[in-house]
């Protein structure tokens, strides 16, 4: 049963279907960085203690250190590579280098595609529901201050898009 | 970098299924749902399954279904039990529990079933390979001896779920399955105090259903003690189930306490509550029961007796709560969250 194979499988990454074969004990995060060269989904605690490595699942946030790559078949994956359109930043990425919410930008990657889910479920977030949204999301250069405001900014510039459009 | 080591992998889609292989694999295969415990546990060497068994495609178990009470599937995460309105309405208490277990990204993945089988949890255990293996290790993981009391014949690792206490005051029963057959267990009864052998299920069982009672009368909470307001497994879970007559006398009582034994604590400190209304007397005496019998062990956070000196203070919070005090002031204070 030890068989050295490799797993073969498609894994659609940024609404791009791919094949990937990886050794079959490796975590979403390992396959991404390693097998796929994603490496903007950052490596952090390894233990779902740190939120760096969090990732969009068929919309939802979970973290990509704590998932089997091989239940990932068939399954909607969103990594920070997908966030901005072609050359144009997302709000949120425009707004986080308006104000200061990356800092050495370790965790920037998790919050902002935790901060995406977010913002697609509630549009209008209060800071109460902001913080609590990204509260499994550490940031040790402790600038939560300027993260809340890019996130708020954000969803203030995607509303008013919107009523543009 | 932790690795996980190498695992067989089966992905059945019907309990049956899972069943059956369980049988066939015997003990050296492990059920994985949500993952949270598990792989931080494999990529530390806790454990090191031949082969794993996903929960995940088996659809039976993400149902959630009224009857007289309620049932919920054990595959459903914890997201998907917080957000079930009928869990909010009746079981106040497991609604709190599991909105307060890790984070947002954590409750996505993690399941109802997983935090119900939760490894018991230990700072002597929850360390990497290397780190453990520095200190020659420990019982219940590649040593002999229990290192937060040398004297110790068993293993003192401490239960760490959060939903437990909350299910356990509210009567839950759990119904494992096998390829042999099926039982159904009072969840109090699940399991024993013993950091190794923490749950009665045989490892070729599935947990695959948690049955609510009505609660008609019930009204039930839960308060969990930790360092942050996020993250953190439980230092002490206050879950309280009462159920009032109309004028406000107890008719029935249940009070369990989280982390501070090998498993989940049903009290009797209820019982000095029946027939009573929740005066600050009663509430005090309650209080005081249920810190007597709490028995923290020093093997995770803060210290251990001011861990004991306030469960009467929590279940003080928890009782006044449930008498109708507005408490969210001191919800907000220790939670960090509105609930």
């Amino acid at each position: 049963m030890r068989a050295m194979q490799q797993v073969h499988l498609k894994l659609n990454v940024n609404g791009e279907e791919e094949e990937v074969s990886f050794a079959p004990y490796k975590t979403l995060l390992e396959v991404l960085r390693e097998d796929m060269n994603l490496t903007g989904t950052k490596h952090g605690c390894e233990l779902g203690e740190c939120g760096a490595c969090a990732v969009l699942v068929d919309g939802q946030p979970l973290l990509a250190c704590l998932e089997l790559a091989v239940e990932c078949e068939g399954r909607a994956i969103e990594t920070i590579e997908g966030l901005a359109n072609g050359s144009v930043l997302h709000p949120l990425q425009a707004a986080f280098a308006d104000l200061g919410g990356a800092q050495c930008g370790y965790c920037t990657p998790g919050i902002l595609m935790t901060a995406k889910a977010l913002l697609e479920a509630e549009p209008n977030p209060s800071r109460e529901r902001i913080r609590e949204a990204i509260s499994g999301n550490l940031c040790r250069c402790t600038g939560y201050q300027q993260i809340y405001e890019s996130i708020e900014e954000a969803a203030r510039r995607i509303n008013e898009a919107r009523v543009q459009a | 970098m932790m690795r996980l080591p190498w695992f067989g992998f089966h992905a059945p889609r019907t309990v049956a299924e899972a069943a059956k292989i369980l049988a066939g694999e015997g003990p050296q295969a492990m059920l994985i749902a949500g993952g949270t415990d598990l792989v931080p546990n494999m990529k530390r060497r806790h454990q090191s399954p031949q082969t794993l068994v996903s929960l995940r495609r088996v659809d039976e178990l993400k149902k959630i279904t009224n009857g007289s009470g309620l049932k919920l599937g054990a595959g459903l995460s914890l997201t998907e039990v917080i957000h079930s309105d009928k869990v909010r309405a009746g079981y106040t208490g497991l609604y709190q529990a599991a909105a307060q277990v890790a984070t947002v990204h954590l409750r996505n993945m993690g399941t109802l079933g997983g935090n119900l089988c939760l490894d018991t949890r230990c700072t002597y255990l929850n360390q990497n390979y290397e780190w453990r293996k520095a200190i020659d290790f420990c019982m219940k993981k590649d040593g002999d001896i229990c290192w937060v009391a040398t004297a110790s014949k068993r293993c003192l690792a401490v239960s760490s779920t959060d939903t437990a206490p909350a299910l356990i005051s509210l009567g839950a029963k759990v119904k494992l399955v096998s390829s042999q057959g099926e039982r159904e267990v009072l969840l109090a009864d699940l399991y024993a105090n013993d950091g190794i052998d923490y749950i009665v299920r045989r490892p070729d069982e599935i947990l695959t259903e948690v049955s609510l009672p009505d609660t008609a009368g019930w009204k039930s909470t839960y308060w969990k003690l930790r360092r942050r307001g996020a993250f953190d497994f439980p230092v002490l879970g206050v879950a309280a189930a009462i159920k009032f007559a109309p004028d406000g006398t107890v008719e029935a009582a249940r009070i369990a306490l989280g982390a501070v034994s090998s498993r989940p604590l049903a009290t009797k400190a209820g019982d000095s509550l029946i027939g009573k209304k929740l005066t600050d007397e009663a509430i005090a005496e309650a209080g005081g029961k249920a810190q007597n019998v709490a028995k923290p062990m020093d093997n995770t956070d803060l210290d251990i007796y001011w861990r004991k000196d306030v469960v009467s203070s929590f279940v003080g919070y928890a009782l006044r709560e449930l008498r109708g005090d507005d408490m969210r002031d001191t919800r907000m204070r220790i939670s960090r969250q509105a609930l």
